[in-house]
């Protein structure tokens, strides 16, 4: 009986949505189509406007998570219920880098369009208020799993208020916040590659323009380029993680 | 005197201390330079990704008025006393906005269905200890890879070529990048799979498709649907801004409220929709408070 009604429902799901086999096969067909006309990628006189656009991508994921970074270590602190002490303060954070987090960065994107103007700098304004929010939230989480012991510890020496939050609390939760935040990075390379698609710079225009006119070989070559830098950026990140935080099982 | 005859007892010889002072300088320097080129390269990156993302912090300083006012502008009209006919104003698209919240909801389901569907047979031929042979393990792995570095709005356009505009590019575009994102998560818990349950189905003459269903899947089904929550969470998140590509969703009432400047209609759409996210995350939350507390602390 559960089982009828769940088939049921899931195939009344699939009817709202508009999903009937002979849409499937065309569409498959379609596809397979698009397939064949992007072989082989084409080499045209616009690698370098690609690569600029690629550059340009990965500038603003960099520049926006090194804000984010930077603007949600004390907004974190404001956020920690161990650091705290006003309920208010705490509550209007938290709940205001949710607010911030639940609006996805091409929307930020959008706004910062219309304030800043066309270009990859309102790129790098979404991701980096879209990734305070995340980041806040996370670093408040690290903050507040911090070890007391450490903290008492400090604090027994006669230290003060910011003594013990910088050499109790933040030599804790540093990994953690440099592993976060060169994982935004990795991720942040990735959003930024459609941020153009509103306008916001990055290899995301080059990518919707040639789609939209159907230069498919064109699109084959772009969608390579990035495969490659995200590959690229991925295993820099890597190494980096190692250096800075050591061998930690992720 | 006593103070004189005990130091000069203590330390003989003033060589080990020089060497210690050279030493202690010599590593000072290196972890000074070290730090200074560190400094200096993020410097110099941070000066070019500044010039090629064209960052203009007096542009933004002076249009910061104007961003304060296009949320000004995105807060309606409410009186108390006409706050009904107010509300009824400022929604007045209210139902339709529903149906395409409704459609995302849908959209976000489906396709974590799909991918999570796609993931699981994916995670047994990826996991290394698994695979049924090597080769199949690295390209399964790679096929991964490639579906969740793709973005889903890239996919999303290339099947609204291929299906049309519709809701059905959403659920086969969100589906495909869950399945890279997923599979990557199911295949790292199953490399931690205890093998003696798996030698146990072996031994009674199973073949591997039934080891894995019958061996496998009961240790590991805990830790796969706590993903796959977590994963509609991201999706329902992702399938907000399908729209803007015409790929089903509240995304396109989104998209074309901002183009046409309709702020209190952005406004209404953005706080319906922050809602349905926290409902949603406060749902997949207490789910998978159920799933893991009954197994006891599992670290997740």
């Amino acid at each position: 009986m559960a089982t009828m009604i769940g088939l049921g429902l899931f195939f009344w799901g699939l009817h709202a949505l508009e999903v009937t086999p002979g849409r499937l096969i065309d569409g498959i067909g379609q596809l397979g189509r698009v397939f064949m006309l992007m072989m082989p990628p084409a080499i045209t006189e616009h690698v370098w406007d690609y690569v600029r656009a690629i550059g340009e991508t990965l500038a603003m994921a960099f520049l926006g998570t090194l804000v984010a970074s930077l603007l949600a270590v004390p907004l974190a602190l404001m956020g920690a219920r161990n650091i705290m002490p006003v309920g208010p303060v705490r509550l209007l954070v938290r709940r205001s880098s949710d607010v911030v987090r639940g609006i996805d960065s091409l929307v930020w994107a959008i706004f910062f369009v219309s304030v800043v103007g066309l270009g990859p700098f309102a790129g790098i304004l979404a991701i980096a208020i879209n990734d305070t929010g995340v980041l806040t939230k996370l670093y408040a989480e690290a903050i507040e799993n911090t070890d007391r012991e450490q903290v008492k510890g400090v604090r027994a020496t006669g230290a003060g208020r910011t003594q013990t939050i910088g050499f109790g609390i933040l030599p804790q939760v540093m990994p953690v916040l440099l592993g976060n935040s060169l994982y935004f990075l990795e991720s942040n390379v990735r959003s930024a590659t459609i941020l153009g698609v509103v306008g916001a710079g990055g290899i995301g225009f080059f990518l919707m323009d040639r789609m939209m006119i159907n230069a498919w070989r064109e699109v084959a070559l772009i969608v390579i380029m990035v495969l490659i830098t995200v590959a690229c950026i991925d295993a820099l990140s890597r190494i980096l993680r190692r250096r800075l935080i050591g061998p930690v099982t992720r | 005197m006593v103070d004189g005859s005990l130091a000069a007892g203590s330390l003989p010889d003033p060589a080990p201390r020089a060497r210690f002072a050279k030493a202690w300088g010599a590593h000072r320097r290196a972890r000074r330079l070290q730090w200074l080129t560190g400094a200096a390269l993020l410097a110099l990156l941070i000066a070019v990704s500044a010039w090629l993302g064209e960052v203009n912090l007096a542009l933004l300083w002076e249009r910061l008025p104007r961003f304060g006012s296009y949320f000004g502008r995105m807060v309606p009209e409410l009186a108390w006393a006409t706050l009904w006919d107010d509300l009824a104003y400022w929604y007045w698209n209210g139902w339709q906005w529903l149906a395409a919240l409704w459609q995302t909801v849908l959209i976000a389901i489906y396709a974590t269905l799909f991918g999570a569907a796609l993931a699981y047979v994916f995670s047994f031929l990826a996991a290394r200890n698994l695979t049924p042979a090597p080769w199949v393990g690295v390209a399964a792995r790679r096929t991964l890879e490639l579906a969740r570095t793709i973005p889903e709005l890239v996919f999303a356009v290339l099947f609204v070529f291929a299906f049309g505009i519709g809701p059905l590019a959403g659920v086969l575009a969100i589906g495909l990048h869950s399945f890279g994102a997923l599979g990557k998560l199911f295949g790292d818990v199953a490399e931690n799979a205890d093998p003696e349950p798996l030698r146990g189905v072996r031994a009674t003459g199973a073949n591997w498709a039934q080891t894995m269903v019958y061996g496998a899947t009961p240790q590991l089904a805990p830790d796969y649907l706590s993903y796959g929550l977590m994963r509609l969470e991201i999706n329902v998140r992702a399938a907000s801004i399908l729209g803007f590509v015409g790929a089903g969703g509240i995304g396109q009432e989104l998209y074309r409220a901002i183009k046409n400047f309709d702020h209190t209609d952005i406004s209404a759409i953005a706080l319906m929709l922050i809602a349905a996210v926290m409902l949603i995350d406060a749902l997949c939350g207490w789910l998978r408070g159920l799933l893991i507390g009954r197994d006891g602390l599992r670290a997740l």
